[in-house]
């Protein structure tokens, strides 16, 4: 938890891009206005983790927060979300940790059709560029992803799309 | 923020603008339905029923066909997860995360900077 003490610490606001750049592969990218190993150090300590995974915006909020951030370590984030009546469990494990520039992990909550997470950390200029990728195993792992749609991981499609006219910028 | 206009998405924001719009894909969510059932279910007009499910159907979201005298409308072959719209929620979520990771962020950095 940050304090609100009016701090106004982002003075513009950078784009976040997202796209699905063939058939088995999302990209998600942004760039932050800090050195590698702050973004690095934010992502990677579960205390810290905790504090910026669940935006407050989506109604998602942390049961508990497990990660072993090393190299064939494994993590484990269990979620609740008002629209769902158990807790999500998302687990997997880290395939490469190397500080501060790359990570790479397995989504396993969803069995095979899981998909293998790369994000990689670019230093410009003391600022930070990610380029977060998740491949899938298929088409159609990727495709029934995208039917079910699990971006929070219950699959109400109607919060999903009311959301996004809730939140869609009236001017736009 | 500007994004890359989409007309496919404009047409479908368009199309769930209206209350009954969105009560009529609910409706068809759970069961197919003719157009006087759901003229009758909302309280309309035949005609004025006929006009929604056109607007929904010009933006895909639900498909019409007639057997007989009826008209069965159903949920269109994008339904509600088409996949631009899932997309720019995916791209939400991250962006909204992101934000959040710039606070924590900018807040060691900060407390780098008193040490």
């Amino acid at each position: 938890m940050n304090g609100d003490s009016g701090s106004a610490a982002t003075p513009t606001k950078n784009p976040t891009t997202a796209e699905r750049t063939s058939d088995r592969e999302l990209v998600v990218t942004r760039t932050i206005n800090a050195p590698a190993r702050l973004v690095f150090e934010a992502w990677t300590k579960p205390e810290l983790l905790q504090q910026w995974w669940t935006p407050k915006s989506f109604g998602i909020v942390f049961v508990s927060c497990e990660a072993d951030v090393r190299t064939g370590g494994t993590y484990r984030f269990v979620f609740s979300h008002p629209s769902c009546n158990e807790p999500m469990a998302f687990f997997g494990r880290y395939v490469e940790v190397t500080p501060p520039s790359r990570l790479v992990w397995t989504n396993e909550e969803a069995g095979d059709a899981g998909s293998v997470t790369t994000v990689t950390f670019e230093e410009r200029g003391g600022k930070t560029h990610i380029v977060m990728r998740d491949l899938y195993p298929s088409k159609d792992a990727l495709d029934a992803a995208i039917a079910s749609g699990a971006t929070s991981g219950c699959g109400e499609q109607l919060d999903q799309l009311e959301q996004l006219l809730a939140t869609r910028p009236s001017k736009a | 923020m500007v994004h890359k206009a989409n007309a496919r998405l404009d047409a479908s924001f368009a199309a769930l603008s209206d209350p009954t719009r969105r009560g009529v894909l609910l409706q068809l969510g759970r069961a197919d339905a003719s157009i006087t059932d759901l003229a009758t279910k909302f309280h309309m007009t035949l005609t004025g029923m006929k006009k929604h499910v056109g607007v929904l159907e010009r933006a895909g979201l639900v498909t019409t066909e007639k057997v007989g005298r009826v008209r069965t409308c159903k949920l269109g072959p994008r339904r509600l997860e088409d996949e631009r719209a899932w997309i720019e929620s995916y791209r939400l979520l991250w962006d909204a995360r992101f934000d959040a990771l710039e606070q924590v962020v900018q807040g060691l950095k900060r407390k780098e900077e008193m040490e």
